[in-house]
């Protein structure tokens, strides 16, 4: 079975600090997986490393195709849709303008109508608020209208940082069965970064510990989920 | 009464032709924090370039479209090739660039056209339209007309289209429109390009007023930055309301206030500037940035 | 050698061949010489303003204005000594610009910028309508001062130590300045003025304080051009000389010192290379120098040679990292 995303030795750097020291792992398709650390460990880095949003060294290849290269545009237009830190909503924007943009980096762009249908039935609540400007939902609903953004982009791997920030227990619930379905449904992908460990194991089916830019701990969540020790090592309960 | 009407609509005219710079300059204000001092003098060019044509025998409406064509590629082409390499650097930096450019558009335009003053061509009948008791000047009502229509292409475009909603996406927040994959890169150089546009659409309708001379837009400029200071620089609809505000009081302050000539109307520019960035610096329709700390 | 000791030394030198310029150059070269000197004060006002405190001004021209006026009305009007014209240009220029600075501070970044642009654009309108104490756009016309204590030099050559002198005393005070609290405050106000408010900078204080400071500076070195070029006319003080300060800040170098005095010879020397290389469109050639100027140095002359002496720094202790033993830790350093 051929890796979706293989990445090799991975460095990166913030101007002349090194956030990653050779970090390697890799992804199979459908699968979906989730990077857990103490904050500052790396993980949001290692997302923009994949989006090219920060300056790597190392290799990274999605279906075979090297990224390391390309710009933040050209890897969205690979077929990679990220849900960044912060949301990134264009808040002047619609929900519908927002998730029109979603689609834009598409190859075939057309059945859009189709796309907001299946986005809508994912997220009844952006239905509802189409016409309002980003800026004024709440942030649970900025923050599902940032996965249904990505979503738009029919992605094959989807990068979501931190769905779970700030929000309350019953919507991130909420998002994390949306995930799933996605998941299941539709065979997206899922690289997820998450400070909520014991959500993140339940969806997913691999993890990655990292500590201070390197990979302390790789493999099934299964794992880690049922071995106290190494999880009590690793996140504290 | 008459006057006034008429004072109004000449005010309007000048207005919208305040307005179309304006609007060139908060474009890319809005997309890159840069106020760019060299958008008049490219409307000059511009305008030159229309000049040219006319003489060299093409008719006037075929002229003003390929001079929209050719400003339009011309800005994209100086984005591209002058603003881009610098696009990183300190603001003060590009700012200085585009004072380079200014100097030398202005400077090029005497040399290739001469500082000679030159007419240059309405297409609007020379005849006064009448309406009762008041008259207005044709060009003034052709140029009143032409700014709108060409306002309300730009409106529809960026409403309705979807790469109008990416470049309006590019100028909000540029990173998250990579993450939607829009090559913001050439979102900028289509603002110049539109910017490039809408000054040459000054240009051309402001020069059978004031004649066509390599300073011909030094004080459309200022009117110019005194409406996006009125409107607020981020804001286009404000911009453009603000150049016909800016345009009609000028307009009426000359008209009404005896001490106030042609010297002074200056001065009741700079005067608005003071006086909104005092009370409102965001102008009429501009947004405080509120800065997350 | 030390490395300050070897400033020292060189800024010495540097001196000594400016004192040694009117014995060798035209008087027309001293003249424009002595040029350069005004504009470096003027262009260190305008920097200590937008460069080390981050406040655009793009309206430097009027200090400058205000201050040649002072010094011309006082020496036309009523007799005064050109030597205690330029001082009074400094208080009168420091009062107006912390009055100025004051409601200023409601205004940010562009919107400053505005401001002080519409100021430059009004001053030659401002300084006509004036007409019975400006002379009117004829302006006044002003004599040039002889050399004191009979010294054996024309007045171009007095001038010029004149304004080397002011030059070097308001140098030397400015980066005491700007080097000690008062530098470190304006700066701390530039990058982030609300952590530096939480750390005790009374942020308004300072900012009027400076743009007061940066007013007087720009004042005096006004006063010293009534005398060097011995008239003032609205307009030589259009809104041109604001962006030509501006440019000279930017190219000299934004946040330094040194980058006053290559501000100033770029922009007394540079236009006049244009119209040698191209009598047709000197403004032309002009603009491609600030433009490539821009490309190669984008944070100026003393920011590229800052990056320079980083870079050769860097390499020299790379070299130098050689294992230690006891006869090399007793060496003598050369740094």
């Amino acid at each position: 079975m051929s890796a979706l995303l293989e990445v090799r030795d991975l460095e990166a750097f913030y101007g002349r600090t090194k956030a990653l020291h050779g970090v390697s792992f890799s992804m199979t398709a459908g699968g979906i997986t989730t990077i857990l650390g103490a904050n500052g460990a790396g993980k949001t880095t290692t997302l923009r490393a994949i989006s090219r949003m920060v300056r790597t060294s190392g290799a990274i290849r999605f279906e075979g195709q090297a990224l390391e290269s390309r710009a933040t545009e050209d890897v969205v237009r690979l077929g990679i849709a990220h849900a960044p830190e912060g949301r990134g909503t264009f808040v002047h924007l619609t929900v519908e303008e927002n998730l029109k943009l979603g689609a834009w980096g598409r190859r075939q762009r057309g059945e859009l109508a189709q796309d907001f249908e299946r986005v809508f039935g994912y997220f009844p609540v952006l239905a509802s608020r189409r016409r309002q400007a980003a800026g004024t939902l709440s942030g649970g609903e900025q923050q599902m209208l940032s996965v249904a953004r990505a979503l738009m982009l029919r992605p094959r791997l989807l990068l979501l940082d931190e769905p779970s920030l700030g929000l309350a227990p019953m919507v991130v619930r909420e998002i994390f069965r949306i995930l799933r379905a996605v998941n299941r449904d539709a065979g997206v992908s899922i690289l997820l970064v998450e400070q909520n460990a014991a959500l993140a194991l339940d969806l997913a089916d691999h993890v990655f510990l990292l500590e201070t830019g390197r990979i302390v701990m790789d493999g099934p969540s299964e794992d880690l989920r049922k071995d106290d020790a190494i999880r009590r090592a690793y996140l504290g309960y | 009464m008459d006057i006034f009407i008429q004072q109004v609509v000449s005010g309007l005219a000048t207005g919208g032709i305040y307005a179309s710079l304006a609007l060139a300059l908060v474009m890319i204000y809005q997309a890159t924090d840069v106020v760019s001092f060299c958008q008049g003098e490219m409307a000059m060019f511009s305008t030159y370039i229309c000049w040219t044509m006319l003489n060299a025998g093409v008719s006037y409406w075929w002229a003003f479209l390929g001079t929209l064509a050719i400003s339009f590629v011309g800005g994209i082409v100086i984005q591209r090739v002058i603003i881009r390499p610098v696009q990183h650097a300190p603001i003060l930096t590009i700012v200085i660039v585009t004072l380079g450019l200014l100097v030398i558009f202005n400077s090029v335009a005497g040399w290739i056209w001469t500082y000679v003053q030159k007419p240059f061509p309405s297409p609007f009948p020379s005849k006064p339209f009448k309406a009762g008791n008041v008259v207005f000047g044709a060009h003034d009502l052709g140029a009143i007309t032409v700014t709108l229509v060409v306002l309300l292409c730009i409106y529809v475009f960026f409403q309705f289209t979807p790469l109008g909603l990416a470049m309006r996406a590019a100028a909000h927040n540029p990173v998250s429109s990579r993450l939607v994959g829009i090559r913001v890169g050439w979102m900028l150089a289509l603002g110049w390009g539109l910017a490039a546009v809408f000054g040459a659409v000054a240009g051309m309708m402001v020069a059978p007023n004031l004649t066509l001379e390599p300073n011909l837009m030094g004080g459309v400029q200022i009117y110019a930055f005194a409406a996006a200071t009125l409107g607020g620089f981020t804001s286009p609809g404000g911009a453009v309301l603000g150049g016909f505000i800016v345009g009609v009081v000028e307009n009426l302050v000359g008209t009404y206030v005896s001490f106030i000539g042609t010297e002074l109307k200056f001065t009741v520019a700079l005067a608005m500037i003071i006086v909104v960035l005092l009370v409102r610096p965001s102008g009429l329709f501009g947004t405080t940035i509120v800065k997350r700390v | 050698m030390g490395g300050r000791a070897a400033r020292i030394v060189g800024l010495l030198a540097l001196i000594g061949v400016a004192c040694s310029l009117p014995f060798i150059l035209t008087n027309f070269r001293l003249f424009q010489f002595t040029q350069v000197y005004i504009y470096a004060i003027a262009i260190l006002g305008l920097n200590m303003l937008t460069g080390y405190n981050g406040q655009f001004s793009l309206g430097h021209g009027a200090f400058y204005a205000i201050g040649a006026y002072i010094s011309a009305i006082m020496m036309d009007q009523w007799g005064v000594p050109y030597g205690w014209t330029i001082p009074v240009a400094g208080v009168l220029c420091l009062v107006v610009g912390f009055l100025f600075g004051l409601p200023a501070l409601r205004l940010e970044g562009l919107y400053l910028a505005l401001a002080t642009f519409s100021l430059a654009l009004a001053v030659p309108q401002i300084l006509k309508y004036f007409e019975h104490w400006t002379g009117g756009s004829q302006g006044l016309v002003l004599s040039k001062p002889n050399a004191p204590f009979g010294l054996k030099l024309n007045p171009d050559q007095w001038l010029y130590y004149l304004t080397l002198g002011v030059l070097i005393l308001l140098f030397w005070l400015g980066a005491n300045l700007l080097r000690g609290r008062v530098g470190r405050a304006i700066v701390a106000i530039r990058d982030h003025h609300i952590a530096a408010e939480a750390m005790g900078v009374n942020s308004a204080l300072y900012k009027s304080l400076i743009f007061g400071v940066s007013a007087a500076y720009t004042g005096v070195a006004g006063a010293l051009s009534a005398s060097v070029i011995a008239y003032v006319a609205p307009d030589s003080f259009n809104v041109f000389l604001s962006i030509t300060l501006l440019i000279g800040a930017v190219i000299g170098g934004m946040a330094s010192i040194s980058g006053a005095i290559f501000g100033a010879l770029f922009i007394q020397f540079v236009p006049n290379w244009a119209q040698d290389i191209s009598k047709a469109a000197p403004w032309a050639i002009f603009g491609v120098f600030l433009i490539v100027f821009m490309y190669v140095m984008p944070f100026g002359i003393a920011g590229a040679l800052r990056l320079l002496w980083i870079r050769w720094h860097r390499s020299r202790v790379a070299l130098s990292a050689e294992p230690r033993d006891t006869a090399a830790t007793q060496a003598p350093r050369t740094t």
